[in-house]
């Protein structure tokens, strides 16, 4: 390993913008002649739109053009979509309603946009956003999932009979349902998987562009992929064909899964630039956030985990309602299906799954994936019932697992997915002696004597990461490919860009990236530029979620510079008149092997370049593009550890520490990947404790629309983490890499909420454990 | 419309404002300096904690007008020229941002932070302090690490100048 290469802990080559206010987001951009956009939104979870009345709008100081949903229908603009197909057990395809990105008769969350207001700046747009009349009829609201499927519950979609988009399954019912008859015990749970609002600190924005002259558009968003943004609004919403339709993504402030997805504003805005003919702005502000960014999870499930007489799991039966909101988002139909089930044997051996899940319509804020997606949800649901079995059958948690561990690979799961590489038992034990699992219950006593009840709790997570390879995602219903491309430049001078399909978003791809770069040549990586983000720029990439950058996006890179390097080293061993199975590319410069010649790096890329002495037939310059495609995906796994303090008069729960031991694969920068874990923790455990998205059942009021109401994890929640790395190489892509992007967030619900219920001793507890929440668990354990 | 006038980074500004115009959105649209951030409509944030008078604001929640005649200092104005300010340095070097969108209110308040604790900080200290920025990446890990070292240095930094003085 060099200085800055593979496994070395580099302070991060994009700080420095960061650091001195020079990062450029999406409303940090100034185009000349822009105007602000605001959006017009429904105040109800339900109605019809019976009128829209614009005329007080139109006069009022600064307006320029207000726009409906019509207007742009005439204008042949489509209908939003999700680009996953997904069949029910029947066989019928999922019933996807329609979704105007304008809504034109009816409106269907408090959020959905029926028009756009363009003024001279965003408070006179927003003046006039509320002086545009809307006339409501208002229909009844349902925003619970289980509600949404009762007979007589409020139709959303005439496409969705009974609200139902899909009744699927996956699994072996039979074998199931009988291996749960003939087991020695069974353990029952109801388990709530709570919605999250994402809330990256960057609110969504759009500046949609129109120039005339070239009937060409430029879409500055806020997204994870700006490549597939460009695809969805060619293909699907007309807005452009590819061409003539440019979309950059600058610097993103954070996206967890929500900027993945393409909205109505961004789509809008550029239909709303050609129409009004200036370039438009649009910037959410937190209430329009917390009201109209994809959600994520809301899941309801019924769950029976069957051990033989010997403790080990025989059958797993599952049955969730997932909740998508109001209409379905790109990628919605994915997460509680092919992201969810397929994971649902966990680190274990367990010989028959059966998931039934019903994807349903609801009055809410459009769900999608959030950090994990998916995954989060099997794991919470499997570790609960596992730790709660323990309980039940009088067994330590850790026996229990490692009795059912799968320690050989690969491993076929009966839910699709084939396990490559992995050591659960090696994470489970790291974790065990950093938290001093042993020494707990002298910490229980003594905590005890303060007057506190201390609980301990773990969690053993599987995900797939690295989504994934296009066939086998493409089998299962994608509308895409999930491949990943890559091409690197050398500059005549020695100095190389690498363009990716990949986009950072505080990943750290422009020193990860680099490092790669670095490993390979022994160049230093300020010589290298990590270009992304913008569709001229980049021809075409499937963007970063899914913990897919590593895994996929850097094996597109190692490919690109496989092919540099092969073409490198001809030129060298043409130079120096040596066979080309002797030269070595190190520390910057060509050698030949065994001897003391060389030639330095720059002069190698020059010689490229100006041709005068190339191989025959060989044609000038050093640039190279590559494709990768996985072959599997990736397995990242690791157990963690949770131990808390629950003050009993308050039910106030206090995480006193917090272990996470992770197997990721290789690792690039230890420092990057660690702070991907904290991150992803922090984020899990404001799930388990704080964060509630709240609508109001009768009228579908989003009750937590703001900082003041909904509890977004602050410094004083959490505590330091303790986090380490016990590393089985991936088998499948060229660096080794399993990606580390969402554990944190997967792994730490369960393990926070088994400690929590360990403290209590009431296993009947839902997230967020707030204290209220606590305090009655605890005191209905009492009285029992 | 307000007529404003204050120093912003050490440089005199002044112009004619909207009166509704808040500090952030002056900052931001009129003279360009995008560092400071909006990342939310309730002051709950911090992302867009500045300087004034020399102590930390949410300059959200505070009319332009209400700034007039004061001296601002904003995450552009922090580094001395090329130098880093020891909390840059810091946030660096211990990988204390992720996204970068609520670093500048988090150095602008943790510079804050340090100044007003000469005494020094303790981990918990940062924590309950912190209370006003909200950081989604992070998990506040290495920010609190950052501090806490900034802090050090700064304290040592501060000891270094009073025997030179001396």
């Amino acid at each position: 390993m060099g200085v800055e290469g593979i496994g070395a802990r580099v302070a991060r080559k994009e700080d420095k913008r960061f650091i001195t206010g020079s990062g450029r987001y999406v409303d940090d951009m100034v185009v000349p002649g822009m105007k602000h956009a605001a959006f017009v939104r429904s105040p109800h979870a339900h109605a019809d739109v019976k009128k829209i009345d614009t005329k007080a709008a139109e006069a009022m100081p600064g307006v320029i053009a207000v726009l409906t949903g019509k207007q742009l229908k005439a204008d042949g603009i489509g209908n939003l979509i999700c680009g996953w197909m997904v069949h029910s057990k029947d066989g019928t395809p999922m019933k996807m309603g329609a979704w105007s990105p304008l809504a034109v008769d009816r409106v269907r969350y408090v959020g959905d946009a029926v028009a756009i207001v363009v003024a001279e700046t965003r408070g006179q747009a927003r003046d006039a956003a509320e002086a545009v009349e809307v006339t409501y009829k208002e229909r009844k609201a349902v925003t619970s999932a289980v509600d949404a499927l009762k007979k007589g519950a409020p139709q959303l979609h005439p496409e969705a009979d009974g609200n139902l988009i899909y009744d699927w399954e996956l699994g072996d019912r039979a074998a199931t349902e009988a291996a749960i008859a003939n087991a020695a015990h069974v353990t029952k749970m109801h388990i709530v998987n709570n919605r999250l609002v994402p809330n990256a600190m960057e609110p969504r924005a759009a500046l949609g562009h129109y120039d005339k002259a070239e009937d060409h558009y430029t879409c500055w968003t806020t997204s994870q992929n700006p490549h597939v943004a460009r695809l969805v609004m060619s293909a699907f919403y007309n807005v452009a064909p590819e061409n003539k339709l440019r979309v950059i993504a600058p610097d993103v402030g954070g996206g967890f899964g929500s900027k993945i997805f393409i909205y109505p504003e961004e789509i809008v805005c550029l239909w709303a630039s050609k129409k009004a003919g200036v370039p438009v702005k649009w910037v959410a502000d937190r209430t329009e956030s917390f009201l109209t960014d994809a959600h994520g999870r809301d899941h309801v499930t019924e769950v029976e985990l069957a051990f033989d007489d010997k403790h080990r799991m025989i059958g797993l039966k599952v049955d969730t309602i997932a909740n998508f909101g109001a209409y379905m988002s790109l990628f919605s139909s994915s997460v509680p299906t092919y992201l969810y089930a397929t994971l649902l044997s966990g680190q274990y051996a367990i010989s028959a799954i059966h998931a039934n899940v019903r994807a349903v319509y609801t009055n809410t804020a459009p769900v999608d994936a959030y950090r994990g997606a998916g995954r989060p949800e099997a794991t919470y649901l499997l570790e609960r019932v596992v730790e709660t079995a323990a309980r039940e059958l009088g067994v330590s948690p850790a026996e229990l697992r490692r009795k059912n561990f799968i320690r050989e690979f690969p491993y076929q799961t009966p839910v699709i997915m084939a396990y490559d590489a992995g050591d659960y038992e090696a994470s489970l034990e790291a974790a065990m002696k950093a938290a001093d699992y042993a020494g707990f219950e002298k910490r229980r006593e003594k905590a005890k004597k303060a007057g506190k009840l201390r609980g301990i709790g773990m969690s053993c997570y599987i995900e797939a990461c690295g989504i994934a390879p296009s066939a086998a995602v493409g089998s299962l219903g994608a509308g895409v490919g999930l491949w990943e491309s890559a091409e690197v430049r050398v500059n005549a001078v020695g100095t190389i860009e690498v363009l990716t399909g990949s986009h950072s978003h505080g990943q750290g791809h422009e020193t990860t990236f680099s490092q790669l770069v670095s490993d390979r040549f022994g160049v230093p990586i300020d010589s290298v530029s990590i270009v992304h983000g913008d569709t001229d720029k980049v021809q075409m990439g499937m963007g970063t979620y899914g913990s897919r950058s590593g895994a996929v996006g850097m094996s597109a890179i190692v490919k690109a510079l496989d092919k540099v390097e092969a073409k490198a080293k001809k030129i060298a061993a043409h130079l120096m008149e040596a066979d080309e199975g002797d030269i070595v590319i190190e520390n910057g410069e060509c050698k030949v092997a065994g001897t003391d010649k060389s030639v330095p790096w720059f002069q190698l890329a020059l010689a490229a370049y100006t041709a005068h002495n190339l191989p025959g037939g060989m044609e000038p310059g050093l640039k190279e593009g590559a494709f990768y495609d996985p072959t599997n995906f990736t397995f990242p796994a690791g157990c963690y550890i949770c131990e808390v303090e629950v003050d009993p008069d308050t039910g106030v729960t206090e995480i006193v520490q917090f272990v996470a031991a992770d197997d990721f694969g290789n690792i690039i920068n230890p420092m990057i990947v660690e702070g991907q874990v904290h991150g992803g923790i922090a984020q899990g455990i404001g799930q388990a404790l704080l964060e509630g998205t709240s609508y109001d059942p009768a009228s579908g009021q989003l009750l937590t629309a703001s900082y003041m109401d909904y509890t977004m994890p602050r410094a004083d929640d959490l505590p330091s983490f303790s986090v380490s790395h016990q590393n089985t190489p991936c088998p499948g892509n060229p660096l080794g890499i399993k990606g580390c992007g969402e554990a944190g967030a997967i792994g730490s619900p369960p393990a926070v909420i088994n400690a929590i219920t360990n403290a209590i001793g009431n296993n009947d507890l839902t997230m967020p454990a707030t204290p209220q929440t606590v305090w009655k668990a605890l005191h209905a354990a009492t009285k029992h | 419309m307000s007529e404003v006038a204050m120093v912003v980074n050490g440089r005199k500004v002044s112009g004619a404002v909207e009166d509704r115009t808040l500090l952030v959105h002056y900052l931001r649209e009129h003279l360009g300096l995008t560092g400071t951030h909006v990342g939310c409509d309730t002051s709950q944030c911090g992302a867009c904690v500045v300087h004034m008078d020399g102590k930390a604001i949410k300059s959200c929640s505070i009319l332009a007008a209400q700034a007039s005649g004061a001296d601002i200092v904003t995450i552009e104005g922090l580094a001395d020229g090329a130098d880093l300010h020891p909390v840059q340095a810091a946030f660096k070097e211990h990988h204390g941002l992720q996204c970068g969108f609520c670093t500048p209110g988090m150095i602008m308040a943790a510079t804050d932070m340090i100044r007003r604790h000469p005494e020094g900080l303790d981990e918990a200290t940062v924590r309950a302090e912190l209370e006003g920025n909200i950081c989604r990446c992070t998990g506040y890990h290495n920010i609190v690490k950052a501090i806490l070292a900034a802090s050090k240095t700064m304290a040592k930094a501060g000891k270094g100048k009073t025997k030179k003085a001396a």
